[in-house]
């Protein structure tokens, strides 16, 4: 579960980017969190992740108390969830098996562990004949695909996928959020940000909006509430 | 769990070596290049106080004997001159002995035909562990019964004292300066080898890595890097010795020159390679990712 209470985010430059945000996203849930560039979705994901903190105010993720936790505890936390990204961050000499692997000896996972859930998460995202490609050799939706394997393959409780259909075609796009739906209906909660009106309104999902650091609308439904434009 | 991870961090180093093959081809080049450069001014450092050695043990004294002294109780003198600390050889010289060697230094002796060995007295030749003592040497000489005259060439003795000081400030001064000049070149190209890899790190951290499970690798890798460096440099600088060494025994310029033999500095020279090379390639990486770890 992830939730913030009056979370307030400056940066040392001055800049203010979250402005008393509140906020609950129950286990299991699925939501899209939208914005226009500079609102702040990016800091909500640093804060999520522990990779800033917040100003004041509570963010509380899978248990730990991101305004209180010491940075060893930080490794921790990071292992409740699969972060994926826009740019796929794949380690560029390893192989598809290799960069989900990874993941699992971070875990201290054994070799046989690993190699009975490495194929079965690569299958779960159509992959399994191109284990032993590198990343150079893959599509950008096969790309995205792997990174989606190495956020499953330790059984996240949070899936956070920041603009993770940015840089793929939009069949490929829509492909690649069947599969996150298709991860939360196994019951792994999951968290888009995403800028893709189109794709939002194409699933009947909770929308979270912000707009220079405030929560500016929170909603079920299948549609785009924000407008960018 | 820590055996998988040893199996994992073992694996990651040996592969990050050759998946990054050219930045480990560079890392090595560089430390080879710095060790030889320092070990190069270490060894002649060595050799130009071996050589100062030799020539400070050819400046002798040479204690004179009483003429009126019996042969025996004269040659009884080699025990008093033994007492004393700082002698390192004692060689006793009948007259007639150092007459011909007398004669033998000119090649127109007959001017000294005239002369016979009586006009000289029998003496003791000694060389000195340490000529910075020789003045004090020379009064404890000079104290036993039976020693009337003692010459020593104190002069020469400080002049090569002093050429030994300085010598070994300036080899120590600048083997400091190569070795911190070495250093920091390692340091920063292993600092660079893994700045291509600061992405795999971020990755590393998102997924949950600790920073020592991060480490471990670069740190491995760091290490065998250093090693193969220090190894290849002792190499070269062993063929280098050897050619030097023979260019030198047939030279008629320097045939003076004799280099300490490289058997006698072999295991310094292999443990000071190794030494730095492991310390350089373990700091070099540990510092080099510290600044991608705080993530």
């Amino acid at each position: 579960m992830i939730s913030m209470y009056e979370v307030y985010k400056s940066y040392e430059n001055g800049t203010s980017a979250i402005r008393g945000i509140n906020l609950t996203i129950e286990d299991g849930e699925f939501a899209f969190l939208v914005g226009p560039s500079g609102s702040g979705k990016t800091t909500i994901i640093k804060m999520i992740t522990g990779e800033v903190y917040p100003t004041s105010g509570v963010v509380s993720v899978n248990g730990f108390d991101l305004s209180r936790i010491k940075r060893r505890q930080t490794p921790k936390l990071r292992r409740t969830l699969g972060v994926i990204f826009q740019d796929f961050r794949l380690i560029d000499k390893k192989t598809v098996y290799e960069n989900v692997a990874f993941a699992m000896y971070v875990l201290g996972k054994s070799n046989k562990e690993i190699k009975q859930r490495v194929p079965y998460v690569l299958q779960l995202v159509g992959l399994e004949s191109r284990m032993s490609c590198l990343p150079a050799e893959l599509s950008g939706g096969e790309q995205q695909r792997v990174a989606i394997a190495r956020a499953l393959v330790n059984n996240p409780q949070v899936i956070i996928a920041d603009e993770p259909t940015g840089n793929i075609d939009p069949a490929r796009s829509l492909e690649i959020m069947m599969l996150l739906e298709k991860i939360n209906e196994l019951g792994t909660t999951v968290l888009v940000v995403t800028h893709e009106r189109e794709l939002v309104n194409r699933f009947s999902k909770r929308v979270i909006a912000i707009d220079a650091g405030r929560l500016i609308s929170d909603g079920m439904g299948g549609y785009y509430e924000y407008d960018e434009e | 769990m820590m055996r998988n991870r040893l199996g994992y961090y073992i694996k990651e180093g040996f592969t990050g070596i050759f998946k990054h093959g050219f930045m480990s081809f560079a890392t090595i080049c560089v430390i080879t290049a710095c060790l030889i450069i320092m070990g190069t001014f270490a060894l002649l450092a060595i050799n130009i106080q071996a050589i100062i050695s030799n020539l400070e043990s050819q400046n002798q004294i040479v204690a004179y004997i009483d003429e009126n002294l019996p042969d025996n109780e004269a040659a009884g003198i080699e025990n008093e001159i033994r007492r004393i600390e700082n002698i390192s050889t004692v060689r006793f010289v009948t007259r007639e002995e150092a007459f011909s060697n007398f004669l033998a230094k000119y090649e127109n002796n007959s001017l000294f035909s005239d002369l016979d060995a009586s006009v000289l007295k029998d003496r003791y030749v000694i060389t000195l562990k340490d000529i910075a003592e020789m003045e004090m040497t020379r009064d404890q000489l000079i104290s036993i019964p039976g020693i009337v005259k003692v010459n020593a060439h104190l002069e020469i003795s400080k002049g090569f004292v002093t050429l030994r000081n300085i010598a070994g400030l300036v080899s120590i001064a600048l083997v400091l300066m190569l070795l911190l000049v070495s250093v920091f070149i390692m340091a920063n190209t292993i600092k660079l080898a893994t700045f291509s890899r600061r992405e795999e790190i971020a990755i590393m951290k998102i997924v949950g890595a600790t920073n020592w499970f991060i480490r471990f690798p670069f740190i491995l890798q760091g290490m065998m890097l250093g090693i193969a460096g220090s190894m290849f440099a002792y190499l070269i600088e062993w063929g280098l010795y050897y050619l030097v060494a023979g260019r030198l025994a047939v030279s008629n310029t320097f045939s003076f020159i004799t280099l300490v033999p490289f058997d006698m500095i072999t295991l310094p020279l292999l443990i000071s390679f190794g030494v730095l090379g492991l310390l350089v390639g373990v700091f070099g990486s540990t510092s080099a990712i510290k600044n991608y770890l705080y993530i």
